[in-house]
């Protein structure tokens, strides 16, 4: 049974057969991408998403933007635009932002390092499934990149008006944007799944360094 | 083997990570043994489903471009944005490139998917065997291309944070951002409910009717 795989746009199965790492195997009938092998999937995916967790938080705390028109200065972090939007009767389009930039990308950077961080010590944790469920739930909604367009149109749109100053979270939203689509790009499910397979066999939580090894293979 | 669909050789996959099942497997509850998604042979009510989300963006379309988004209040008095005349005003000015940016994010893309998931819709309902591949692949250039939408609900959100001079300029996001924002989401929810799986059904009843 695990030789075979539904195509998800076609439903066709087709055999699911070894292919180099970096390449790609797509639908015979509709050419849909059915998996991609990539060197060390989840080593990656876990580096980059440990490090677009620390980015994310950078990138909430600090003003995306400073504005300085004739001595007037304004500046904004992310939070403060969803604020500035609710107090204004705005209430549906401020949790809109609030939900596709802060909650859901958040969600599946939390929900991605919840199942990864745990198979890399050695053990399965308790709400895999829920997690990856919820990963793939909520990544269509993080809009991350979407973001990062809009933030430089509304600069380019001010720049006439105003001085207008980079502030620390622009970087960071920038290199965020970068880090979750390599984390994105580099995840393989049948990997984890495989993972999963082979930790839960040996279980014990204890032997941490042994099930390190072998499941590096 | 070779040429079947899973729901021809009765198999069920799960639409989350992409585990077969047999139906033996899984005969307490509809559930992936992996990943506990629940299994459908093909997404429950898709068409239905999809047409109510479809009617509610159309309806919404016309607000989303006749209300202002913006409203900029200065010293020299009022004015207010619609999305196109935003665009107009960035191409006047000057800034093409942008004028072209916004313009395919928030006209161009939003319009192309209604008019895109409408076809397709109204094609899988007639059981249309024409040209599976096209229609497939514009299946998933929606998927892709629908999220860069919220582009002008982003730009409206950082304007109104930062253009606060009291009293020299203010931005506010007008009714028409909710609206718009309205239609992206509504859209995002119709491409996630169609099920691409229904383009091929009818080739293949077709096929298997010509080959028999």
């Amino acid at each position: 049974m695990t030789s075979l795989i539904a195509c998800h746009e076609c439903d066709l199965l087709n055999r699911e057969t070894v292919i180099p790492p970096g390449g790609k195997a797509c639908c015979r009938r509709c050419g849909a991408l059915l998996y991609r092998r990539t060197r060390n999937s989840l080593d990656r995916t876990l580096a980059f998403t440990l490090g677009a967790a620390v980015l994310m938080v950078v990138a909430n705390l600090f003003p995306i933007v400073e504005l300085d028109a004739q001595g007037h200065r304004t500046s904004t972090t992310l939070f403060g635009s969803v604020r500035t939007l609710y107090d204004d009767e705005m209430r549906s389009v401020a949790t809109l932002v609030f939900a596709t930039t802060i909650l859901m990308p958040a969600l599946e950077t939390g929900a991605m390092i919840y199942m990864l961080l745990p198979l890399k010590l050695g053990w399965v944790p308790k709400r895999l499934p829920a997690m990856f469920r919820l990963v793939q739930t909520a990544r269509p909604w993080s809009m991350v990149e979407v973001f990062m367009l809009g933030t430089l149109v509304s600069l380019a749109k001010l720049e006439h008006l105003a001085h207008v100053v980079p502030g620390i979270a622009l970087w960071s939203f920038g290199a965020l944007m970068a880090l979750m689509a390599a984390a994105a790009a580099s995840f393989d499910a049948h990997e984890l799944w495989a993972r999963v397979e082979a930790t839960g066999r040996r279980a014990p939580r204890f032997s941490m360094a042994a099930s390190n090894g072998e499941a590096a293979r | 083997m070779t040429t079947m669909t899973a729901a021809e050789a009765g198999l069920l996959p799960c639409h989350a990570c992409h585990l077969l099942h047999r139906p033996s497997q899984v005969a307490h509850g509809l559930v992936c043994v992996r990943c506990s998604a629940t299994l459908h042979l093909r997404k429950p009510d898709s068409i239905t489903r999809v047409w109510a989300f479809l009617i509610a963006a159309y309806i919404l379309y016309v607000p989303a471009n006749v209300l202002p988004v913006m409203e900029t209040g200065s010293l020299f008095g009022s004015q207010t944005d619609t999305i196109m005349s935003g665009v107009v005003y960035l191409w006047t000015s000057g800034s093409w490139p942008l004028a072209v940016i916004v313009f395919v994010a928030s006209i161009l893309v939003p319009g192309a998917k209604l008019i895109a998931l409408t076809v397709l819709l109204i094609s899988v309902q007639r059981s249309s065997t024409w040209r599976p591949h096209d229609r497939g692949r514009l299946y998933r250039i929606v998927e892709l291309v629908g999220r860069w939408s919220m582009l002008d609900i982003y730009v409206a959100a950082i304007l109104t944070a930062l253009v606060q001079f009291k009293s020299l300029a203010t931005i506010r996001a007008g009714p028409g951002a909710i609206a718009f924002g309205a239609v992206v989401v509504l859209t995002m929810f119709a491409a996630e409910a169609f099920d691409p799986r229904l383009i091929w059904d009818p080739v293949r009843r077709h096929h298997a009717a010509h080959t028999d």
